[in-house]
């Protein structure tokens, strides 16, 4: 078997991957009468031209960390959490009844009581596909995919019959509070002295985020969960025969996960908008699964990957306000990122794979 | 209920149901030939758009038609070459298809229109019209029976008597020819298809090509039939409920139409109803809009009779050596 340095495995693979993907969507840009070049540009400078383009970036990172991390720990057992999506927009609804319902006396307790209320409702709407994976083998996929669409449905009867105030023609909740306004980014890196535009939704939840992807390493790596759970997804028949309980590592890693999924909320929904409103989470589960496949599941590898995600968001819209190119652009971008880096891997990874043989013969 | 308000939502259930019929069976054909196929609805969205757009850009129906299956074929192709050529994740190609689709229709559509990502309205000669059935208008008269041939089973277009059509079709193809067994055995236990002598590659390659071609009608009739023009995320989740569908009719053609109608019949049920009164309850319209998901993941739970896919459906197939 000649396997690949892995330096070339976790870098160099997914970095030649990335680089079709953009080519293609270059070529798209130009099929669409538009120059790539000038496109990359007002991307650029919109997105990480200014500490109000960086907020913005750092914003949509925040909430595509999430959803990767929980992507990415599924993964990691071999379990494709497509529910994300599902997830984060019950999460939703976890932040905006935690909000609501509590009178909270100071915004950091909001944001404790609010988090755990996120994981809590993620995790939920996760429980019932892990539970039906693990003890009916019900494909966890198109479960999760139900879910999302159930969840939508339910968080718009919710909505406009419960959340909705008396009166109001807007499918949202009411405000929060305003002690439940979380510090935004400017004030947070005020702190240290650093000057950030106040005009952004970034807020201290990219703490949070961060914290996220440290404890997931831990999780992943150095806790005996960790171990069972990557035995598991390497060979579910060889983890049974270590002792390994299917159901339980299945329920456990899905839980995590949706959990995750829901945290994002305390970015979108609480940080950002105040209030809940329907569609939460605008596709952000989706983007995660990209986000996953590009960090090749690693909690490092998802966070450089939500940055760049985050980038081509903020830059997406700038290049939305400045050329004829829609906001989709992004879309079609992500797809080849998942198309490249997921289900044709092995094209770009067979090529590699004889060029490092090639090296290695004329090495000897 | 009245029986004309029966026989009108029994129409709008043809109507709502002969997409999803139609991606179901595309459906069919790649699963039972042990590729999984979650990219139904990018497939429908990319031939809804292309079918729309030649068809106003050339007032031939027909073209549009071709485009859109021609558009619906391309993104098979290239989920065959993510999971069939390169062996890749076929679940993660299908997201990926999906993404595609969505963005891509919007981009190009934008680009040639100028209309927020939609096709201008399509005028008469551009769209499949309903076909009045011989004698419909003379039997119109007939009390019951005249009524439901005439408003029920005379007046849609050639896509929904194609659709109907294609369901003894699949059957026929899956159950009594040497192509279906080939195409069932590939999905059930591609080795032993492999020792026979028959190409597995090539065998799901047919099996994604039908795919592509019933998915394109899907979508040419979303947009040319059902509706005058294209929109921007017209499929709204159809490919999702097909593949319910699919699930719910456990990958069987027959049940699969009894399925898509069934969800068709619910679909028409709550755009009719905002709220439907059953006496002691009432029952929310985003309650029958999500009960097609609700029901499949009873289904898949194998509480009321198990689900069992096509045994090697999403194995990429490695030869042996």
């Amino acid at each position: 078997m000649d396997r690949l340095p892995k330096w070339a495995d976790a870098v160099l693979v997914p970095l030649i991957s990335i680089v079709i993907a953009f080519l293609l969507s270059a070529l798209v840009i130009l099929g669409i009468g538009e120059n790539p070049v000038n496109a990359l540009g007002i991307m650029i400078q919109g997105a990480l031209g200014s500490t109000y383009g960086w907020g913005y970036t750092l914003y949509y990172a925040t909430n595509f960390t999430f959803t990767g991390l929980a992507v990415a720990v599924a993964f990691h057992g071999s379990l494709f959490n497509i529910g994300g999506d599902g997830q984060a927009q019950l999460g939703g609804l976890g932040v905006a009844l935690a909000c609501l319902m509590i009178p909270w006396p100071n915004w950091w307790l909001a944001l404790l009581g609010a988090t755990a209320a996120s994981a809590l409702f993620g995790a939920a709407w996760a429980a019932i596909p892990a539970w039906l994976q693990a003890k009916r083998g019900s494909h966890i996929v198109i479960t999760t995919i139900m879910f999302n669409f159930i969840g939508s449905g339910l968080m718009l009867y919710v909505i406009k019959n419960f959340l909705k105030p008396v009166g109001s023609m807007d499918p949202a909740s009411a405000n929060f509070p305003k002690v439940t306004a979380l510090p935004n980014l400017s004030s947070v890196l005020g702190i240290f002295g650093i000057p950030f535009s106040k005009q952004t939704p970034a807020n201290i939840t990219l703490l949070i985020a961060l914290i996220a992807c440290v404890v997931v390493w831990l999780l992943i790596w150095h806790t005996r969960f960790g171990f069972a759970l990557r035995a598991f997804g390497k060979s579910e028949p060889a983890a049974r025969y270590a002792g390994i309980s299917p159901v339980k590592i299945t329920m456990a890693a899905m839980l995590i996960s949706g959990a995750l999924a829901g945290m994002m909320s305390i970015n979108n929904v609480m940080g950002e908008s105040g209030r809940l409103v329907l569609n939460s989470s605008e596709g952000a589960g989706f983007i995660g699964i990209a986000v996953a496949l590009m960090g090749r599941s690693h909690p490092l590898g998802v966070l450089l990957a939500a940055i760049l995600f985050g980038f081509l968001y903020q830059g997406g819209a700038e290049l939305a306000m400045w050329t004829t190119i829609p906001p989709q652009l992004i879309w079609v971008i992500q797809a080849l990122v998942i198309l490249f880096t997921g289900a044709l891997d092995n094209m770009v990874r067979m090529p590699v794979e004889a060029a490092f043989r090639k090296f290695g013969k004329r090495g000897n | 209920m009245s029986f004309e308000t029966l026989i009108s939502i029994l129409d709008s259930t043809i109507r709502l149901g002969t997409p999803l019929l139609l991606a179901c069976l595309a459906g069919l054909f790649s699963e039972r030939s042990g590729i999984f196929d979650i990219g139904l609805e990018g497939k429908m969205l990319v031939a809804a758009f292309l079918s729309a757009a030649v068809a106003y850009l050339t007032h031939n129906a027909w073209l549009g038609l071709l485009a859109g299956i021609a558009g619906s074929l391309v993104f098979s192709m290239i989920h065959g070459l993510a999971s069939i050529t390169f062996r890749g994740n076929q679940l993660i190609s299908g997201v990926a298809i999906n993404m595609l689709a969505s963005g891509i229709t919007v981009l190009v559509g934008q680009n040639w229109f100028h209309l927020g990502g939609g096709t201008p309205a399509l005028s008469d000669s551009a769209r499949f019209n309903d076909i009045t059935l011989p004698l419909a208008k003379t039997l119109s008269g007939v009390p019951y029976l005249g009524r439901i041939y005439d408003q029920l089973i005379s007046g849609h277009s050639i896509l929904v008597y194609v659709a109907f059509l294609a369901v003894p079709a699949t059957w026929w193809v899956l159950f009594k020819t040497r192509f279906g067994l080939r195409l069932r055995a590939v999905g059930e236990n591609p080795s032993a298809v492999d020792t026979a002598g028959v190409s597995v590659v090539g065998l799901r390659y047919g099996a994604l090509v039908i795919t592509g071609i019933l998915c394109g009608l899907a979508g040419s009739y979303l947009s040319t039939s059902l509706a005058a023009g294209f929109g921007k995320e017209m499929t709204a989740g159809r490919g999702y409920i097909a593949l319910a569908a699919l699930i719910f009719a456990k990958w069987r053609p027959w049940q699969a139409l009894g399925a898509t109608m069934f969800f068709g019949f619910l679909a028409a049920l709550s755009i009719r109803y905002a709220t439907i009164d059953i006496g002691f309850l009432v029952i929310p319209s985003e309650f029958m809009d999500a009960l097609p998901y609700i029901l499949t993941v009873v289904i898949l739970a194998g509480f009321v009779g198990k689900a069992i896919p096509p045994r090697a459906g999403g194995e990429p197939y490695v030869k042996e050596r």
